[in-house]
């Protein structure tokens, strides 16, 4: 899966991620193992496609009222930016980008025929979100490279945001307590 | 949607519950040891397990169902099951070949550093926080019974 699996995080593979300029030139430790972080990259690959597939779900139910539509699918396009560089990332580390799957299978995990409001979906989509925020931060200790740690911290804060204003749609309370998120 | 509702756990744990703000009184007592916690001090403290699913959602959620496999295995049955045993979920090889049982203490283990106690494993997720690997892994337990 990985070049000879040489531990080599390529600076084009964080560029793709951060978007940023010619600052990252780090490399792996020459004692890293960059196989590990293509295999958690991967992970957050299927959790995008994922929240993709919830906000198409969402956006063909006819369940959302105009302004709320142009909501979820300005989040979704955010969602594929992640998609898109989470995976240029996997293959400037010389790995395998895993596919989406069908929404047909994302409509039958996600129980979708259960949406039956746009308050439905509203909760639906905001759990997804505040998950793959959690889900950021958790898996920020398990990167060999800084670079895509801070990465992830990013990925993070974009999902908060989502969630943040989806709950604010919703009329939902936000936390009463500092540090919520993560653990 | 997997109404446990009200279900109560004693657990022998540590106070770090308290605090933790989702104590309250058992109506139902079960005996559940979870064998690691934060505090050496053998207390008996109650985990509301409704409380414990919101977690399960907040921590786990964007991964994790009960009963579909997501991005990562669905997750009823847990304890007691073989890790990596799941015919339908594409495990990654490490812990398709792990040769244990879930029980409490490797799924403590799992959640402090899966990498740690199977290396090559591929979830990477992990809770440092004690008192919440406690309140998710009793709420697991709950949902393998
Ligand atoms: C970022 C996504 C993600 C998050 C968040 C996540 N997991 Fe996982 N989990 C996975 C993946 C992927 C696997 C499969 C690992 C493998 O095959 O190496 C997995 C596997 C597991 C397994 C092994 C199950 C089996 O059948 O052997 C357990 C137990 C588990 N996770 C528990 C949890 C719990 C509890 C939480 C929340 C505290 C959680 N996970 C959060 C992605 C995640």
């Amino acid at each position: 899966m990985l070049n000879g699996g040489k531990a080599v995080l390529s600076a084009s593979a964080v560029l793709a991620l951060s978007g940023a300029g010619g600052a990252l030139s780090h490399a792996y430790a020459s004692s890293g193992d960059a196989s590990q972080d293509v295999a958690i990259l991967n992970v957050a690959l299927a959790l995008e496609h994922e929240a993709i597939g919830a906000y198409q779900l969402g956006a063909e139910s006819g369940l959302l009222a105009k302004d709320v539509l142009g909501v979820a699918v300005q989040f979704q396009s955010h969602h594929k930016a992640h998609r898109d560089a989470l995976a240029d990332a996997i293959r400037a580390m010389g790995g395998d980008a895993v596919d989406a799957k069908d929404l047909s299978e994302y409509a039958s995990a996600l129980n979708a025929a259960s949406l039956s409001s746009q308050t439905d979906v509203l909760k639906l989509a905001a759990r997804l979100e505040l998950g793959a925020a959690n889900a950021y931060l958790g898996v920020i200790p398990s990167f060999q490279s800084q670079d895509l740690a801070q990465v992830s911290a990013r990925l993070a804060a974009d999902e908060t945001m989502h969630w943040t204003a989806l709950s604010s749609v919703l009329g939902a309370p936000l936390p009463k307590n500092a540090l919520t998120f993560g653990a | 949607m997997f109404n446990r509702g009200n279900i109560h756990l004693w657990l022998i744990g540590g106070a770090s519950f308290f605090g933790f703000g989702f104590v309250k009184l058992a109506t139902k007592p079960v005996e559940a040891a979870i064998a690691q916690s934060d505090s050496q001090e053998n207390s008996a403290v109650v985990i509301d397990i409704a409380e414990a699913e919101k977690l399960y959602l907040r921590r786990c959620g964007a991964c994790h169902s009960l009963d579909a496999h997501r991005i990562g295995p669905r997750h009823r049955g847990v304890v007691g099951r073989e890790a990596g045993s799941l015919a339908d979920y594409e495990y990654s090889p490490a812990l398709r070949n792990a040769e244990f049982v879930w029980n409490e203490q490797q799924l403590d283990q799992w959640l402090s550093n899966p990498e740690a106690l199977v290396p090559g494993q591929k979830m990477g997720f992990r809770i440092s926080n004690g008192a919440e690997r406690n309140a998710i892994i009793a709420y697991l337990r709950a949902q393998s019974e």
